[in-house]
């Protein structure tokens, strides 16, 4: 360890050799250590115990409705695209038990539970994930309605981010500016180059949390041939980014065209099964349920991922609001790529392409957005002043 | 709550396998609660005592496929203040729903040395096709924690928390990746109602549909995708032909890819 100075914006390099002692520091601050690992025949995010539990060797290849695990490249470890998990699986874990309470002679009773959440450290978080983060963390923790449960996970984070060197094949950070190269929301952010004879990580500082562990890890400061060498690395998955989403007056693109017939092309492939929703990194519905066990002495409300593609979700006196497989899928593109905009100041959408590849029939945002760009483009009618209500209607032809 | 009497259960079997009702002994930590909470009246698989009703719950499991099954289910409706269909036979047909594609009178000729003393429905069918039910659990055999949650919810008079969306969900949230888009695996999942905590795909199997269509279902859209993944239509109409094959939207399903099939 020379005289660098680590600290936030400067860049270091660590070789892959001592890359473990990343996981050694950060272990003995009591974090439990969340990365990519192969499980099931995909790269997805769990508990890794040593850096050889993350993927080496491996990489996938995505489209639509369709994800292959292969074998990569040398032994790069960090040459995937996103797996079906994000963050928000363990900062919005999808059931969270939100109180128990005990039945008193007039009454009940709160118990008070003290379980304190796990202490996460992230390491392989692309840079889409992270924009991700920052859009859940608006839309959870600020403003009248900041859920405790979240925020109580999100405080404790570290993230050491990987900037993208392999492109994804349903992806496209690049249209929604996400991505390939990690820009905020890091504490140390790693840039993997595999060369013929070495193998090394330029790691960018983002906090003063990441400054204090890299100065534990064996390190220097990156030469301008090794900067250069990130700098190409990234730019190079930029190029061979797999998809495009034209995000120009997207907004009004989707609110002038509610009633267009071309949802209905859209959903009738449409499975309503929830799929996209759960998947995105972004997406953050939930309902509650009232429990009780057999006795009834002991009730508890459970809180549980939900999606705004389930009858349920829209069920008021009657039925659901959104009873057609057209009105949901709608709703949720609209939402992602418009309504969010009004509501959070930002699209909901960060290009991560989990909902092209993971949804079973491939049904792709960014040419959904394409087509309907197209035929407006193309004077197809679109009847005009339909009222909302009668949003239902194509139910039928949808079939 | 002591003093109040307690609510009668019955337990009645239809044309099954008695599976669904072994789901509910086999809530081993359990029933000796349920056993407290409501006097089990009438349940042949558990007991010989039987008392006589009017009973406050119900569950009927096995589909309606005799005249007398036809005629017990009315009586089982008459005494009964709740009435919940239990399994894929009581929701969906049952296995024993593939008669309904075929002439039943042809299975009896072949099968019986006697046909004569053979009495069938031509069809086997849920149910709800012969009177109004309260509630229909799904699966084959039912979850027993499903069961427990529909036993608690009655008792204290609250809803059931039982989802009706697609498998994929309880997949999703159970971190289970997708066979079908990991490894080009056939499953009925997005089209098949969730409650089994996605048993199946977590055995690296395709979904066989146990629990029946979902809240919407799409076969059309998910037969289109096996296509592309290779599957021929002989292969679906046989995949909508499981457990639930006299559920409406599985059984539209199968027909419209057998008549491609002929046509094919």
């Amino acid at each position: 360890m020379t005289g660098f100075p680590a600290k936030i914006g400067s860049r270091a390099v660590l070789e892959r050799r001592n890359l473990q002692k990343l996981f050694d520091v950060l272990s003995t601050q009591g974090y439990r250590i969340i990365g990519p690992t192969v499980r099931d025949g995909v790269i997805a995010y769990g508990e890794l115990s040593s850096v050889d539990d993350l993927p080496a060797g491996w990489t996938d290849e995505q489209e639509g409705a369709f994800y292959r695990l292969k074998k990569g490249e040398g032994n790069a470890l960090f040459h995937y695209g996103t797996g079906p998990d994000s963050l928000k699986r363990f900062l919005y874990p999808p059931l969270v038990r939100l109180w128990k309470a005990r039945r008193e002679d007039s009454g009940f009773r709160i118990v008070e539970e003290n379980d304190e959440p796990p202490k996460y450290a992230f390491i392989g978080v692309h840079p889409c994930d992270l924009h991700a983060v920052a859009i859940q963390d608006k839309v959870l923790m600020t403003g009248e309605y900041a859920d405790p449960f979240y925020a109580l996970r999100r405080r404790k984070v570290f993230v050491v981010a990987v900037n993208c060197v392999k492109a994804g094949g349903t992806c496209f950070c690049v249209s929604m500016k996400t991505g390939p190269k990690a820009t905020a929301g890091f504490d140390l952010a790693l840039t993997e180059i595999l060369e013929e004879e070495r193998h090394y990580l330029v790691a960018e500082i983002g906090s003063e949390a990441g400054a204090s562990v890299l100065r534990e890890i064996p390190h220097k400061e990156a030469s301008a041939s090794e900067q250069a060498a990130a700098e190409e690395a990234v730019a190079e998955a930029a190029r061979r980014m797999g998809r495009v989403l034209d995000i120009t007056g997207i907004r009004d693109l989707l609110y002038e065209n509610l009633e267009h017939p071309f949802w209905d092309e859209a959903a009738h492939r449409c499975l309503t099964c929830g799929n996209c929703t759960m998947v995105c990194p972004t997406c953050f519905c939930t309902t509650v349920e009232d429990v009780t066990d057999l006795s009834g002495e002991v009730a508890a409300r459970l809180r549980r991922w939900d999606s705004c593609f389930t009858g349920e979700f829209t069920y008021i006196h009657g039925g659901s609001v959104r009873a057609s497989a057209r009105s949901r899928y709608r709703q949720w593109l609209v939402h992602k790529l418009a309504a969010w905009l009004d509501q959070f100041g930002t699209l909901g959408c960060v290009g991560c392409g989990r909902c092209i590849t993971w949804c079973p029939v491939g049904i792709d945002i960014t040419a959904v957005a394409r087509a309907l760009r197209e035929k407006k483009a193309a004077g197809l009618p679109a009847p005009a002043g339909t009222p909302e209500k009668q949003g239902d209607r194509h139910e039928h032809a949808c079939r | 709550m002591g003093e109040k009497h307690k609510p009668k259960l019955a337990v009645w079997k239809f044309g099954s396998c008695a599976g669904c009702q072994l789901a509910l002994l086999n809530l081993e930590d359990e029933l000796l609660e349920i056993a407290g909470a409501v006097e089990i009246a009438y349940f042949l698989e558990a007991s010989r005592a039987a008392v006589k009703g009017p009973y406050d719950l119900s569950l009927a499991e096995g589909s309606i496929t005799t005249p007398h099954d036809a005629e017990r289910i009315r009586e089982v409706r008459r005494t009964s203040r709740y009435l919940v269909a239990i399994g894929a036979c009581a929701t969906g047909g049952g296995i024993q729903a593939l008669r309904n594609f075929a002439d039943a009178d042809d299975f009896v000729r072949t099968v019986y040395a006697t046909p004569k003393y053979i009495e069938t429905l031509a069809e086997s069918m849920p149910v709800s096709d012969h009177v109004h039910v309260d509630f229909e659990l799904r699966g084959c055999p039912v979850n027993g924690r499903q069961l427990l949650e529909l036993t608690s919810a009655f008792l204290h008079g609250r809803r059931p928390n039982i989802p009706t969306y697609s498998l994929c969900i309880e997949c999703k949230q159970r971190q289970i990746p997708c066979v079908m888009v990991s490894k080009g695996t056939a499953c009925l999942g997005p089209v098949t109602q969730a409650g089994c905590g996605a048993l199946c795909p977590a055995h690296n199997r395709g979904c066989y549909g146990c629990f029946g269509p979902m809240e919407t279902p799409n076969p059309e859209a998910l037969s289109e995708q096996w296509k592309r993944l290779g599957l021929r239509d002989e292969e679906i109409v046989r995949a909508y032909r499981g457990f639930t094959a006299a559920a409406e939207a599985f059984k539209k399903e199968s027909e419209a890819r057998e008549k491609q099939a002929i046509q094919s």
